[in-house]
């Protein structure tokens, strides 16, 4: 711990604070603390996790590695229009991976990470439940659907500003 | 306790009701193979996660197999563990472990003591289908001065995670990721020197393959031998001769200690001494500095601290200053022997055969990874030269010594160099838990009283408990003296001092279970307590076959303050023999 210097604003860690408070600084809430902390903040990046261990009375590493272990947790900062891609059995079957593939050439970033820009951010997910569109993605919170590896480059210029 | 009724392979016999399958099992002589599981009652350890399911059984009635360590034995519950099912089940589980774990076994630190490998050939494992399918993890190796971490030879049994969390509430260690990535590891993958690691080894002492291991200094010791230039000199810690003979196949509790200065001499070091030499003057100025503040305490001095706490484990001065920074002025200044030895020899007698510092090379071989680390702090360097240059551990001293072909069982005895390789009984019983207290008792007690102490021995103080509390009468003051052996178990006991419950005068503190004898860097247990004990009993035999059994009796300790220190905390022992300490807490920093 000696060499992680952690720099928050003020406000920052007494938020925090709150939201372990909240949870009454038990260490068994960790993953409430952590869905909570994201939810706020956006990502969890290790200044948060030091606070919330100290807070918590849990070890870091502990806390980094439940961070790690569920894919619902990040140490990213989401980009302005987080793509969500179904690899759903479905959506799987009509080609999700190839439409993946041309996002990922497309911005040039994998899986779990966000473009330089801060602008787009990509990540998986299991079915949204409109199989019947398949292959499905998500850009915020609108859907587009049959979507083929030729259409990327449509659908990423209606973000161009 | 209810007695319930099972069958195991062909053997009916009761056992107390919550038994595992595996105890069960073994309780007829039937030895399931086991690689994550790992209980150690006596230290308060059982470690059964079921999750590398090679100890899996067939209990009848059951759809699937059962993992014997994590499975409650039920009256008339039979269990069959080696029907072809079963070891069908067990290959497929091996080879699943082994296609994604590196095949460079030859070359690999941990090759001939390896639970892994030697499963794979209890197993008779000789291919391994799938593995062209499995993603390799290639993880950065992490080489610390005292720690080495090559995680792509992680299975996940988890069982460094258990010791560092449990046993040693150090938190440096837990699992990360998923799937084929999954490792253990300090927050953020950070190298485990900037985590709050003590060094203590207790990981490494139970990790079933060559992901932990100790960083192998053997090759600075041979280069050092080698060199015309240099005079090397070596100094050997309590422990290692209770425990060196188990790398050549003696029982548990073979004391070695004139074959392993045979050896040493054998191997080409210029002098043999002893880090027992400075364990006594460990003594002289730790007791000393004890006598002091308990005096001044006596007296109603209100700015004394009490309790004093010992220093000589360097795992538990890395925990106190990352866990309880604010009480760093509590522990004793005394360094640790090792230091003190190291200090000592390139003073005094680097003086004595008119050497110069640079070409005199310390050597120490301790039980202990932590005394790697200890060794290149700053604040035992001379211009940049360490008092202690290198610090093998007891395992890589019997690599050197059969590098050198030779055997140690067919060594003659012989006795360590003059003179920092005299020493009493009560420097040998360092090695153990209680011992340093024990060692110091025993000359506090004629100092302060000034009488001559009818038994030598403590046996209040012995003893295999975590926590123990004993008193000794001294001329009508009971000290109260605490012990604790394990970190989780020191962590209570500064607990206690912080909130102002303890009522101890002086407490010793070793990191690793039973003390040094059980030290990161001895002969691996493979979790047998037993070995400890028997190691203890080793080191307290030494203890009673010596002539001189205190510290201030030691003929060549008398001299060395005659003739350079003066006498205990002047000057010149503060200088080369005390040190301090440094918060490593970490900080929130706020912008």
């Amino acid at each position: 711990m000696s060499r992680i210097k952690v720099k928050l604003k003020e406000k920052d860690v007494l938020k925090l604070k709150e939201i372990c408070k909240e949870f009454n600084n038990e260490p068994g809430e960790l993953i409430n603390v952590l869905h909570r902390s994201q939810e706020h903040f956006g990502y969890l990046p290790a200044e948060i996790q030091e606070v919330v261990a100290q807070e918590l009375n849990i070890s870091l590493a502990k806390v980094y590695g439940v961070v790690t272990f569920y894919s619902f947790f990040t140490m990213v900062p989401k980009g302005k229009h987080p793509i969500s891609i179904c690899t759903g059995t479905a959506c799987y079957v009509r080609g999700a991976e190839n439409v993946l593939h041309e996002f990922k050439k497309q911005l040039k970033i994998e899986v779990g990470q966000t473009t330089g820009d801060g602008k787009f951010s990509l990540s998986c997910l299991r079915c949204v439940g409109a199989c019947g569109l398949a292959p499905v993605v998500m850009i915020g919170e609108k859907t587009y659907g049959r979507v083929s590896p030729d259409g990327v480059a449509d659908i990423l210029k209606e973000y161009a500003e | 306790m209810e007695k319930i009724k099972v069958k195991i392979d062909n053997h009916t016999l009761e056992v107390e009701k919550g038994t595992s399958i595996l105890n069960a099992a073994k309780a007829a002589g039937i030895y399931i193979p086991t690689l994550c599981h790992m209980e150690m009652k006596d230290i308060g350890i059982d470690h059964k996660p079921g999750g590398c399911r090679i100890c899996s059984v067939e209990v009848s009635g059951r759809r699937n197999l059962a993992p014997a360590c994590a499975t409650e034995t039920a009256d008339g519950m039979e269990v069959n563990t080696h029907s072809m099912r079963v070891i069908n089940a067990r290959r497929t589980i091996m080879e699943f472990i082994l296609s994604d774990h590196p095949k460079d076994c030859l070359i690999c630190p941990k090759s001939g003591d390896c639970d892994l490998q030697n499963m794979a050939i209890k197993l008779g494992i000789r291919q391994i289908p799938g593995q062209e399918f499995a993603a390799m993890s290639t993880y950065k190796t992490d080489e610390s001065p005292s720690i080495i971490r090559d995680l792509d030879k992680c299975i996940m049994c988890r069982r460094c995670e258990t010791m560092c969390n449990d046993l040693q509430t150090v938190g440096a260690l837990s699992a990360f990721n998923r799937g084929f990535m999954s490792a253990v590891g300090p927050a953020f993958q950070m190298d485990i020197e900037d985590s709050p690691c003590t060094f203590c080894g207790q990981c490494v002492a139970v990790c079933p393959t060559g992901a932990l291991t100790e960083h192998d200094h053997t090759r600075d010791v041979i280069n050092a031998l080698a060199n015309p230039k240099k005079t090397v000199i070596v100094q050997t810690a309590p422990a290692v001769r209770a425990a060196l003979g188990e790398e050549f196949g003696m029982p548990a509790g073979t004391l070695v200690t004139g074959q392993m200065v045979t050896a040493l001499r054998e191997l080409g070091f210029h002098y043999i001494f002893d880090t027992d030499f400075a364990a006594d003057l460990t003594i002289m100025e730790e007791g000393t500095e004890f006598l002091d503040r308990l005096t001044k305490f006596l007296n109603g001095d209100k700015e004394v601290k009490m309790p004093i706490l010992t220093s000589c484990c360097p795992a538990w001065v890395n925990f106190f200053e990352h866990n309880f920074p604010e009480m760093k002025d509590i522990p004793s200044t005394a360094r640790s022997p090792q230091q003190m030895f190291g200090s000592i020899a390139k003073t005094y007698f680097a003086d004595k055969i008119n050497v110069k510092r640079e070409d005199l090379v310390v050597v120490s071989i301790m039980p202990c990874l932590a005394k790697k680390y200890e060794a290149q702090r700053d604040e035992f360097k001379v211009n940049g030269n360490p008092d202690v240059d290198i610090v093998l551990s007891t395992r890589e001293l019997a690599r050197l010594i059969k590098q050198a072909n030779l055997n140690l069982a067919n060594l003659p005895e012989s006795d360590f160099d003059h003179p920092l390789g005299e020493s009493t009984g009560a420097a040998v019983i360092f090695g153990v838990t209680g011992g340093v207290i024990e060692a110091a008792t025993r000359t506090a007690y004629e100092i302060y009283t000034g009488k001559s102490l009818p038994r030598i021995s403590f046996d209040q103080l012995r003893g295999f408990e975590g926590i123990r509390a004993a008193s000794v009468d001294l001329n009508g003051f009971e000290l109260k003296i605490g012990i604790a052996h394990g970190l989780g178990n020191a962590r209570k006991l500064l607990e206690d001092i912080k909130a102002g419950r303890s009522e101890f005068h002086a407490i010793e503190i070793m990191s690793c279970p039973g003390g040094c004898i059980g030290g990161g860097g001895q002969p691996l247990h493979h979790n047998n307590t037993d070995i400890l004990k028997a190691r203890i009993q080793a080191i307290y035999s030494e203890d009673d076959k010596k002539v001189i059994r205190k510290s201030h009796e030691n003929p060549y300790i008398i001299k060395l303050y005659e003739e350079f220190l003066g006498k205990p905390l002047s000057h010149k022992s503060h200088e080369l023999l005390h040190t301090n300490y440094f918060d490593r807490s970490s900080k929130i920093e706020i912008s």
